[in-house]
């Protein structure tokens, strides 16, 4: 059928920008500001408060390095044209589904102190990256680039690339053609991917328990603090603010993911 | 003699607002005009694809669409033959089998393939029979669809643009057999083109369209007339 | 016996390796260590793709075709598993599976007994997670079938249930098809559900928690193979949903 006409947007789009604004806002009113306003009322707040600031510092610190490294693999598996691309994505893509435990062994194996590749690093930069935040950080950054990874590809790959020559055509360098033309052009798709990476990383289980050694105080994210309160009464507080996480990060997936269609 | 089809409707969509009234006796009616003038929504209201706003639509004298009286035939029961403008063949089926599934007055599967592959013949495609889809041209490609479209012994047959996707070479030589094929087995058509050479060539009748309205009608003037004559349309817009 | 599952009242089930006779697999040279766990896991993760594929892909289809409002809300709903940690989905198995409640009810009339720490608990927990998976796959493959295959069938005259089963879903199939074998990738690799719905019953053992006990109890060795081989079969998957083609489920 030749295209139908369609029927005008302009509010549908209105009101998905509000939408999906009011759910982002709400979203950092619950994770900052709500939370120091209610931390009278929340029972039990002073025990939630630890794992809970810490597990938005790891998963805050883990978005920016997963983000920006899987947009920019994105970038190049969806703009470059060398062969193997396609297993480079399903090696980038592995977290997805490998097991926790596994990605935790071969993280250990790579950056603990007392392995060759660990060491090297140990000496070179001076930081230790086992049982302490930076384990936590780099585990909850390896669950979430698989999405980053695949959503940024996949939205760069589908930008117009008549834009671009034109863009080009102005005299535009690549790297400017690259950020005020494709990126903006791809942010749904992207975005998309960095809700979704976000909800993995403050989900992160299986592989900080081994890297980061759930020490109290220093390494014990909400995934991990909510096993040892299972028979404590401030599980129910922790359960609700992870939920509600959850609950919003989808609804911000499935939002960006319609507005794309 | 009952008209083939009477349709006066009208649709809103969007900005777009389609309000067009005709009456096809028989032969090849051809809506031509430029793109976004409203023809395909029109044969997808035809074909009960999708419901107008208001109006009705008599197809053989049974009225298939009543919106005053919410009267609706689904598209099934139409008994409407389409023509699509990339064919739209199911590629996991092989030529004959895209032919048999329209075959619907026949049971039994060797009767249906049978029924199929006289149609193939008709269009010339009849080698085609096994083949896949995706390892056909355009034009073969064109020639299944319009076997597909009339296997089902339609009272009415809806081509969208059926060769706007195709070469200029194989356009004039698929024009030859689709007036032909049609003409031949006596179904009433209707076709969809912006191409105004198509047009003439094909149409019996050609009405003009543009910004959903009707501008006008006019019978083809044809040395020989190889099929049924065509009387004059009624081509009023809705009062 | 490794791979059989005795659960706290008593359930007595073997797993799949109760049908490969010990002494072959010996012969193959894979030690008990590795066969145990890698049969409780295959076995465990096919009966979950079993129920996953065929509910998840009819709940798929109908969130993709369907015109009733909410389908957005049941898709999120349907998702939750994704988002949340795989501790929270544990723990919210455990007390509905095993404390008071309805579902514990209904359990005890279908099983016997409740499912925590037991194979079938196992497979529920693995349901759970990879459904997700499953369904947004499916949905987002049905819904992407270019309509017009559909309209044209309809003008053939077929009926709704033909045109589903002879146009959608085969149109559609190489995204249902990935849907399923992400799911099964996903059962197989799933970790936190599946160890506090089974606890630590040493016997209960999926291939994952194997590697995290042969990490901190057990010899590098161990841990060294355990982990080849997830890595191996998480590749192996992975590359065949890929080799199925580009789906977009989110």
């Amino acid at each position: 059928m030749e295209r139908e006409p369609k029927a005008a947007p302009a509010l549908d789009k209105r009101k998905r920008a509000v939408v999906i604004s009011v759910v982002v806002l709400v979203g950092f009113g619950l994770g900052f500001g709500a939370a120091h306003l209610l931390a009278r009322y929340i029972a039990y707040w002073d025990i939630v408060s630890g794992p809970f600031f810490l597990s938005l510092r790891v998963a805050s610190a883990a978005i920016v390095i997963a983000g920006v490294t899987g947009v920019a693999s994105g970038y190049m598996l969806a703009k470059g044209h060398f062969p193997g691309r396609d297993v480079l994505e399903t090696v980038g893509s592995l977290p997805i589904i490998l097991p926790p435990t596994v990605i935790g062994y071969y993280l250990l194996e790579v950056l603990s102190p007392g392995t060759q590749v660990g060491g090297f690093l140990t000496r070179v930069t001076g930081h230790v990256f086992v049982y302490n935040v930076w384990g936590c950080i780099i585990a909850a950054a390896v669950a979430a680039y698989p999405f980053c990874l695949r959503a940024a590809r996949s939205a760069i790959a589908g930008v117009d690339p008549a834009l671009e020559q034109a863009a080009r055509t102005m005299g535009l360098p690549n790297w400017r053609v690259a950020l005020q033309v494709t990126l903006p052009l791809a942010r749904r798709g992207t975005a998309a991917g960095l809700t979704i990476g976000c909800a993995r990383a403050l989900g992160e289980y299986g592989a900080t328990l081994m890297i980061g050694g759930d020490i109290n105080g220093r390494t014990r994210t909400m995934s991990l603090a909510i096993l040892d309160s299972f028979t404590t009464p401030e599980r129910d507080t922790m359960l609700l603010i992870l939920v509600l996480m959850a609950i919003i990060a989808m609804t911000g997936v499935g939002l960006l993911g319609r507005s794309r269609s | 003699m009952t008209a083939a089809l009477e349709l006066a409707v009208a649709r809103q969509i969007g900005e777009f607002n389609l309000d067009v009234a005709f009456t096809v006796e028989s032969g090849m009616s051809v809506l031509f005009g430029p793109s976004g003038a409203g023809k395909s929504l029109t044969l997808a209201l035809i074909a009960g694809l999708i419901r107008p706003d208001s109006g009705t639509i008599t197809i053989n004298g049974h009225v298939v669409t009543d919106c005053s009286r919410r009267t609706y035939v689904s598209t099934q029961k139409r008994r409407v033959g389409m023509v699509f403008q990339d064919g739209l063949l199911l590629p996991h089926r092989s030529v004959i089998d895209n032919v048999a599934l329209a075959v619907r007055q026949t049971r039994g599967r060797r009767a249906r393939r049978a029924v199929a592959r006289s149609w193939l013949e008709r269009v010339g495609a009849e080698g085609l029979a096994d083949r896949r889809p995706g390892s056909l041209s355009g034009g073969q490609r064109q020639r299944v669809a319009l076997a597909r479209g009339l296997a089902g012994d339609p009272a009415l047959i809806l081509l969208d643009e059926p060769l706007s996707a195709l070469d200029a070479e194989v356009r004039r030589e698929l024009r030859e057999l689709i007036r032909g094929v049609i003409i031949s087995s006596s179904v009433p058509a209707v076709l969809v083109t912006h191409d105004a050479e198509e047009a003439e060539e094909l149409g019996d009748v050609i009405i003009g369209y543009n910004h959903g309205r009707v501008t006008g009608a006019r019978v083809v003037d044809r040395p020989v007339c190889p099929g049924p004559a065509s009387g004059a349309p009624e081509s009023t817009g809705r009062a | 016996m490794p791979g059989t599952c005795v659960g706290g009242t008593g359930e007595h089930r073997t797993s799949v390796n109760g049908l490969v006779p010990h002494s072959w697999l010996n012969a193959l040279g894979i030690p008990p260590w590795v066969w145990g766990p890698l049969s409780v896991s295959l076995h465990a993760a096919l009966e979950a793709t079993l129920v996953v594929a065929v509910v998840g892909c009819a709940l798929g289809f109908l969130l993709a075709k369907g015109c009733f409002p909410g389908r957005g809300a049941i898709e999120t709903v349907f998702s939750l598993p994704m988002a949340l940690p795989p501790t929270v989905v544990g723990w919210y198995l455990l007390t509905q599976l095993g404390g008071p409640g309805p579902i514990r009810s209904a359990e005890v009339r279908l099983f016997g007994h409740p499912l925590t720490f037991t194979f079938t608990g196992i497979v529920v927990a693995q349901i759970v997670e990879s459904f997700p998976y499953c369904l947004r796959f499916s949905r987002a493959a049905i819904s992407g079938v270019d309509p017009r295959f559909e309209q044209a069938a309809r003008a053939m005259g077929l009926p709704q249930w033909r045109i589903a089963l002879l146009v959608t879903l085969p149109l559609a199939r190489r995204g249902v098809v990935a849907g399923v074998v992400m799911a099964f990738g996903r059962a197989l690799g799933d970790f936190g559900a599946t160890m506090i719905v089974a606890g630590s019953v040493p016997i209960a053992t999926t291939m994952p928690i194997a590697l995290y006990n042969a990490v901190f109890f057990g010899s590098h060795e161990q841990a060294m193979v355990l982990a080849l081989v997830q890595l191996a079969v998480a590749f192996g998957i992975l590359f065949g949903v890929s080799r199925l083609g580009k789906v977009k489920p989110w």
